[in-house]
């Protein structure tokens, strides 16, 4: 069997706090050590990682891949290839595609094209049919069927009944539920975070309160019902106070954020002029809420970081700003903005390890599924990051289908050196080398 | 003359005091042409300017299309719907295929705001916001201001006073910005509801009750309600409007006494200012009008004026 050895790097391991230089040995498509000197069997293959780390293999848990229906924004194969590029082994692909993935067939047409993609896909089903917020989608029969989580993402769970039969259907089969939080009668036409900069440039808002009044209503149930929720890119200030007391009450409740929300603000709507890159959901909120998600993040009160990966063809964004979709790409810039703020030392008590938690084992242990760990005997989905190299956004030159970004032009330091997932390299500084690359309609 | 040195007027938040006072000066000058008898200079003879209106307007409409005859532009005129937009062609597919014809000016209304921020990226013509959305609506502020310093002599340290629905007006955001870099005070009045979400932005007071914010006022004025407002809830029916913010004689009587009343139309009778108040000595609202005309040839001498010829 094929034999790795990726020698020298400093290699951080957020499931068992380890963080050393150690080298890392691979036989097949498993991690057989972690130890410093290692001596690899006869016709290993060496990886020199002096100078990188070596963490366990990024998770995104929340990508929009838009396959099947919409492949003219991205499709499986280049969504995966966008992942790989960023540094991630595996995504979570939400389920509103078209069809949605709210039937066991769906869920099996995506895991029978992600068996020929270059990282892992792990598939949500809806949570209800059609994302319609009427009727249970079939939870059971997609769980059996690979779906690791359910949600209606892009959509809320509008009927509070429908939210307490979900999350006490979901108790029986130990599903785990998303959700996109927003009470869309607040929201409704809303382009933008409701506040000084919507009024200055006349666009419809969406105040914090939206997603604050749905989110207080779904820990409400959680502590009444019981069942397992995680929330989708917390935006506000005030959900992560509000998750912060449910997590201190006990409740069972995880919670996430998007690298822009961490990062932007409502300004960037009127800085870029109005541009469409801007316009995502939840929108760019406050300096106020972007400093709260920090401290969120870094006090465990959020306990993971997600892309929400929304391509777009640039036929849909470029257009006046109400009549474009909501979405940021992400996959390709997300490692490199949350590293460049490491290495700029912007935020206090962000560290590296705490970093690959929250990108890798935090998003494992939440979706219950493999990696998040280098622990030997694991699957080998191994990320390499330079932390020193210099890279500028450049959406032109990336692997996804879309260019939606407000970061263009951004000069970040850190990056992804190489992406290994089942002991395979699919990423080598930054070129991907899929094992069958998949040439896609 | 000096000629204003940017390709489009998109909003009178992104413009100078200078260029205002320009702008103000030269509209002064073309007032004169348009006293003429025969009101027509060859200014812009041979040049192609564009209206396209993506939503109704007569007022505004009528204005910039006058503005442009007595310049003797060549223009054409366009109404566009916003539905033919999103299922037809893109704004940027229309205009640039309008640009290739030699048009050199486009004057777009638009009801998404930042329309015309995109549509001045996309195009190389010098690109006139004629409103978009909720955003600005530059050459109204341009015009509003133009009336008060004809009317007062200055602008500087005058009280204005904004009541009605600010929350979705462009003139008003325009007068805002205008007024408040021109050197005079605003204060906006009228329900919580159509007040603005965060008023940090625009530096300017809000106040409940019309009476107190108009106290000591030199100009006061209205803005246009829409029905449509009561029908998602932002206030229960025009009759409580008017009675409680409707501006009348009375409301009115702690301004000072040479108040100047505004409205850039069309006015809804009996609702946001009453008749008696529209048609008194003290109403500058037809002046707007005529001031409108004005302002729109001083922008075309301005931005397209002879400079090219040379």
């Amino acid at each position: 069997m094929k034999t790795l050895l990726i020698k020298g790097g400093r290699v951080i391991d957020p499931s068992r706090n380890y963080d050393q230089e150690a080298d890392l040995l691979i036989r097949g498509a498993i991690i057989e050590a972690v130890e410093k000197g290692l001596k690899p069997p006869a016709g290993t293959e060496t990886l020199d990682a002096t100078g990188l780390v070596v963490a366990p293999g990024l998770i995104d848990m929340h990508v929009h891949l838009r396959d099947p229906g919409y492949e003219y924004k991205e499709d499986i194969f280049s969504g995966a290839r966008a992942a790989a590029a960023g540094g991630f082994t595996a995504v979570a692909a939400m389920a509103n595609t078209k069809p949605v993935a709210d039937d066991l067939s769906v869920i099996g047409y995506v895991k029978e094209r992600a068996a020929r993609a270059a990282v892992r896909i792990f598939p949500c089903g809806a949570l209800t049919k059609g994302l319609e917020g009427h009727e249970l989608a079939e939870l059971g029969r997609m769980q059996k069927g690979g779906a690791v989580a359910f949600s209606d993402d892009g959509r809320p769970v509008v009927s509070a009944s429908l939210m307490r039969n979900a999350l006490q259907y979901s108790k029986g089969i130990d599903a785990l539920i998303i959700l996109h939080e927003e009470d869309p009668s607040l929201s409704a036409g809303g382009m933008m975070h409701e506040g000084a900069v919507s009024s200055a440039l006349g666009l419809r808002g969406t105040p914090a309160a939206a997603e604050e009044v749905m989110l207080a209503r779904d820990l409400l149930l959680l502590k009444y019902i019981g069942g397992r929720l995680h929330l989708a890119h917390l935006s506000t200030a005030g959900s992560v106070e509000m998750v912060r007391q449910a997590k201190a009450a006990g409740l069972n409740v995880t919670a996430e954020v998007a690298p822009h929300h961490l990062l932007l603000t409502d300004r960037a709507v009127k800085n870029l002029s109005y541009s469409t890159n801007t316009k995502v959901n939840p929108p760019l909120r406050t300096e106020f809420d972007r400093q709260a998600l920090w401290e969120g993040l870094i006090d465990g009160t959020i306990d993971a970081i997600a892309s929400d990966h929304a391509p777009h063809h640039s036929d849909d964004k470029d257009v006046e700003y109400d009549f474009a979709p909501f979405g940021i790409a992400g996959l390709e810039s997300t490692l490199s903005l949350l590293l460049n703020e490491l290495s700029a030392k912007r935020i206090k008590k962000l560290t590296l390890p705490l970093l690959m938690d929250k990108l890798s084992t935090a998003p494992a242990r939440i979706l219950r599924v493999s990696g998040g760990t280098l622990q030997p005997g694991s699957p080998a989905d191994v990320t390499l990051i330079d932390l020193k190299q210099e890279v500028s956004v450049n959406p032109n030159t990336w692997y996804s289908k879309a260019r939606n970004t407000p970061f263009a032009g951004y000069r970040l330091t850190g990056v992804a050196a190489y992406t290994i997932v089942g002991g395979e390299v699919v990423m080598k500084r930054g070129v991907v080398t899929e094992k069958e690359p998949v040439s896609h309609r | 003359m000096q000629a204003l040195r940017r390709k489009d007027i998109l909003s009178l938040e992104e413009i100078s005091a200078e260029e205002i006072t320009l702008i103000l000066e030269t509209a002064r000058s073309m007032r004169e042409i348009m006293l003429r008898k025969i009101k027509k200079v060859p200014t812009l003879r041979g040049r192609a300017i564009l209206n396209l209106f993506y939503e109704p307007s007569t007022r505004t409409k009528a204005s910039f299309e006058l503005a442009q005859k007595y310049m003797s532009a060549d223009s054409v005129s366009v109404a566009g719907s916003s539905s033919s937009l999103v299922k037809g062609e893109t704004l940027k597919d229309t205009v640039r295929n309008v640009e290739v014809m030699g048009v050199e000016c486009v004057i777009m209304r638009h009801p998404v705001s930042g329309a015309a921020h995109y549509l001045a990226r996309n195009i190389n013509a010098s690109v006139i916001n004629a409103g978009d959305g909720m955003h600005e609506h530059p050459t109204q502020g341009l015009l509003d201001l133009f009336t008060i310093l004809d009317k007062k002599g200055r602008l500087e340290k005058l009280k204005v006073v904004i009541v009605g629905d600010v929350r979705h007006s462009r003139v008003a955001r325009s007068n805002i910005w205008g007024l408040q870099k021109m050197g005079a005070e605003v204060v906006i009045a009228g329900p919580p509801t159509l007040m603005p979400p965060d008023l940090e932005a625009f530096g300017v007071k809000a106040y409940d009750r019309v009476e107190e914010a108009v106290e000591n006022a030199d100009v006061v004025m209205a803005l246009r309600l829409q029905k449509e407002r009561q029908d998602c809830g932002l206030f229960p029916s025009l009759r409580e409007y008017a009675e409680i913010y409707g501006l009348t004689e009375q409301r009115v009587a702690n301004a000072k006494d040479d108040l100047l009343i505004m409205h850039p139309g069309p006015i809804n009778r009996g609702v946001e200012i009453s008749s008696s108040l529209a048609d008194s000595p003290r109403s500058v609202v037809l002046d707007q009008v005529t001031g409108g005309v004005a302002v729109r040839m001083a922008l075309f001498y301005l931005l397209l004026g002879g400079i090219k010829e040379e």
